[in-house]
Parts: structure tokens; C-alpha cells; sequence
């Protein structure tokens, strides 16, 4: 009885032992994923800030401008970009920025164009309609997709096949915290600081202002998409290193656990024979 | 001549932050000098040669789409791609230019793809000029 008891914890300890093994490996590859994807975060946040901080200049400064890209109109159709992962067990990281959006969407005419095979998924599953499922792979894409994507969806806009557009991502804050966020692409508005709002502008812009407008919108876009994809991309690195940390911390426990029990049960069984023996004698 | 701050930035990082005496971009409207004092200005850029002039020192580069915005004396380039010419890989340049000109010969090509073709043979004609002029 007690020897089938140490054998099946034995096993069992094993089969830990080479879960612990898995979830240790997919640590490390993570973690040195993870080094990578931070160092594209850090080398794309200037361009990202400095086209931010451009883009809304020329709005504030530019009240006349009548761009259609500016004009918010009666709220119909809604198209969200959503950046989620490949691949799961990245702890919450899909599953976050997936339920923020359906929270988000909730009532509402909306379409997505997903980026990433669990976005696809995810939106497949509830019936939403996919602009177009070719982004399926987050992990490959391009800054030439990037900038092909917001091509897409500038002229969709303009063409009025939607009224509003949002990027739901996931913000890398540090190694430890990713917080889902949703931001409004189109129509563009004027954020932050009000503090002069009647600055007059003197710039002079090659060609006319809305031109410029017109030419730099889905440039910007596409800047603020590879922003967002960078990301989500070291979101989703540290998130799974996190994940598979506890994991392996979890199994090392269960080790330590059962090496105990398994431990009491050989003495256990040890004990036994020497009574029997002592018994019999 | 005056110096003024110039900061070229780039999806995959900052290029150039410091100062210049001048700056040649090819914006949509054609080729635009930048000097230090120059009024605001703000202009998108189309496909060709950017020439940055340091004290003495002279370097070119292929630098495409996306824009130049000049405000408070502070000149900030926003390229797409920006390669200084001693990164540019002419042998994979002239590859580049050769399939696209494959691309605009065929016959049965979509509309899509032969303008595709076309923005990459114009971007591949401004790499090789401006890495073999080294």
C-alpha cells in the first residue's frame, strides 16, 4: 500500500520536474525577447513623441483648418485596431486588452481589423466583422505595414465607411506592469494643454495648409501604429516572462511539496517493516 | 556660418541630434535649404538626397517621406527612412530598381502593383544616386 503511494508520488514529482523544466525555458527565451523588444521601444519613443507632438501643434495653432481628417461627424460605424499576441500563455496580456475592447465596443456598430493571431481569434469567436484578417501575425510585421495599414485607414475614413477610429493596445510601463489602452486615432483631437489657446500662427507650409495636413495624417498614423505595436510587442515579452516566472515558481513549490510527502510516506513504509519484523521476530 | 539645433528622428531610433549650419531636404514641393533663423515652417517630404552641413563636414543621405517642421529656430526632420549614404547597400539598391522595372514591364501587372513598383524603383533610383556619390 505505502510502496504504491511513494511510487505514484514519484512520478508525480517527475512529471513537475519537466513542467518546471518547459515553463524555465519559455522564461529565459522571453527574457531575452524581452531584451529586444525593449531596446525598439526605446529606440522608437522620440519619433513617436516628436510626430505626437507635431501633429497636435499644428492643430492647436491651425483653428481655421477644415480638414476632413479634424471634422467628428454623427457616430455610426466604429473601426478598432486591435494589437493582442500570437501566442497565449503570456499571462494576462491577451486577455486584458481583449476584454477592455469588448467592454469598449459594447453597443456599438463596430468593426476591428485585428493584429495578431488571438485578436483574430478572439473577434472570430463574436461574430464582429474583420476589415481584413491578413495581419494575423504581430510578430512579423513591418514598418511598411504599419505605414500600409494607416493608408487603409485614412481612405476608409475619408471615404466614410466608418466614423470613428481607436488603437487598443498595451502600454509597456515597466518590466512588471502593461496596462490595455485605447486611444482615438480619427477624427484627430486637440489633447492637452489649452493654455494659449489663441497662439497665432506664422508658419508657412509648402503648399497649402490642408495639403500638408492631408499628406502628413496617414504618415502620423502610421508612426503612432509602430509606436503601439512596439508596445504591445515588449508588453507581451514581459508579460510571458512574468507568467512562466510564477509558473516555475509554482512547480518548484510543488516539488518541494511532495518531495516532503513523499519523504513521511518511505518513512512511513520503513517503519511498518521494522514493526513487522520486530513482530514476528 | 550660425549653427541651429537639428534633430532627425526615425521609427528605428535618433539619428542626429545636434547642430548644423544647413539642411537640404527634398520636401513635395522640390528641394528646400534650411538656415539657422529660418521662419516656421512645417512641409511634407517626398523621395530624394538630404544634405546636412556640420561645421566642415558635409554628409548626404537618402531620405523619404514623412516631414519637416522648422519652430522656434529648432529644425526637426521626420523621415520615414533616413540612411546616411555610407549605410546605403548599392549592389541591393540596383537589385531593388531591376525588380521593380521587371515588375512595370509585365503586362498582366494589377493597377496596385505597378504603383507599388513604381514607389519602389523611385526609391531605389534615390539610394543608388545617393550611395554611389559618395
Amino acid at each position: 500500500m505505502a510502496g504504491v503511494s511513494t511510487k505514484e508520488i514519484k512520478n508525480r514529482i517527475r512529471s513537475m520536474e519537466s513542467t518546471k523544466q518547459i515553463t524555465k525555458a519559455m522564461e529565459m527565451v522571453a527574457a531575452s525577447k524581452l531584451r529586444r523588444a525593449q531596446a525598439q521601444v526605446s529606440a522608437s519613443r522620440p519619433y513617436f513623441e516628436i510626430l505626437y507632438a507635431t501633429i497636435q501643434d499644428i492643430i492647436r495653432s491651425n483653428r481655421e483648418l477644415s480638414s476632413p481628417y479634424l471634422k467628428a461627424r454623427p457616430v455610426k460605424k466604429v473601426m478598432y485596431l486591435v494589437i493582442a499576441g500570437d501566442r497565449g500563455l503570456a499571462g494576462g496580456y491577451n486577455s486584458n486588452v481583449l476584454k477592455m475592447v469588448a467592454a469598449q465596443m459594447e453597443g456599438q456598430d463596430a468593426q476591428v481589423l485585428p493584429i495578431g493571431k488571438k485578436a483574430v481569434d478572439f473577434f472570430r469567436s463574436k461574430g464582429i466583422p474583420a476589415l481584413t484578417e491578413q495581419y494575423a501575425e504581430a510578430a512579423e510585421l513591418s514598418v511598411g505595414d504599419c505605414f500600409s495599414i494607416a493608408k487603409v485607414l485614412s481612405k476608409g475614413f475619408l471615404a466614410g465607411e466608418y466614423d470613428q477610429v481607436y488603437l487598443s493596445y498595451t502600454n509597456f510601463v515597466s518590466v512588471l506592469t502593461q496596462t490595455p489602452a485605447s486611444i482615438q486615432l480619427l477624427p484627430l483631437r486637440e489633447q492637452g494643454d489649452q493654455a494659449n489657446p489663441q497662439r497665432r500662427s506664422d508658419t508657412i507650409y509648402e503648399g497649402d495648409s490642408e495639403d500638408v495636413f492631408a499628406a502628413i495624417v496617414p504618415e502620423y498614423l502610421g508612426g503612432i501604429l509602430y509606436g503601439a505595436l512596439c508596445e504591445s510587442r515588449a508588453s507581451e515579452q514581459a508579460a510571458r516572462r512574468s507568467a512562466m516566472d510564477s509558473a516555475t515558481q509554482n512547480a518548484e513549490d510543488m516539488i518541494a511539496d511532495l518531495s516532503l510527502k513523499f519523504n513521511r510516506a518511505r518513512q512511513a513504509a520503513i517503519t511498518q517493516e521494522i514493526t513487522e519484523i520486530v513482530a514476528g521476530s | 556660418m550660425t549653427p541651429f539645433t537639428l534633430k532627425i528622428v526615425t521609427p528605428d531610433g535618433l539619428l542626429f541630434d545636434g547642430q548644423a549650419e544647413k539642411l537640404v531636404v527634398r520636401t513635395i514641393g522640390g528641394d528646400v535649404a534650411i538656415l539657422a533663423r529660418h521662419m516656421d515652417y512645417t512641409a511634407p517630404l517626398g523621395m530624394g538626397r538630404a544634405v546636412v552641413e556640420t561645421a566642415g563636414q558635409r554628409r548626404t543621405a537618402a531620405c523619404m517621406g514623412g516631414m519637416l517642421r522648422v519652430s522656434g529656430g529648432e529644425v526637426t526632420l521626420v523621415p520615414t527612412t533616413f540612411e546616411w549614404s555610407d549605410r546605403i547597400d548599392v549592389g541591393r539598391a540596383e537589385a531593388s530598381a531591376a525588380r521593380a522595372n521587371k515588375i512595370l514591364a509585365d503586362q498582366n501587372a494589377t493597377k496596385a502593383d505597378l504603383k507599388l513598383a513604381q514607389a519602389r524603383l523611385h526609391r531605389a533610383l534615390v539610394r543608388k544616386s545617393v550611395g554611389s556619390a559618395k
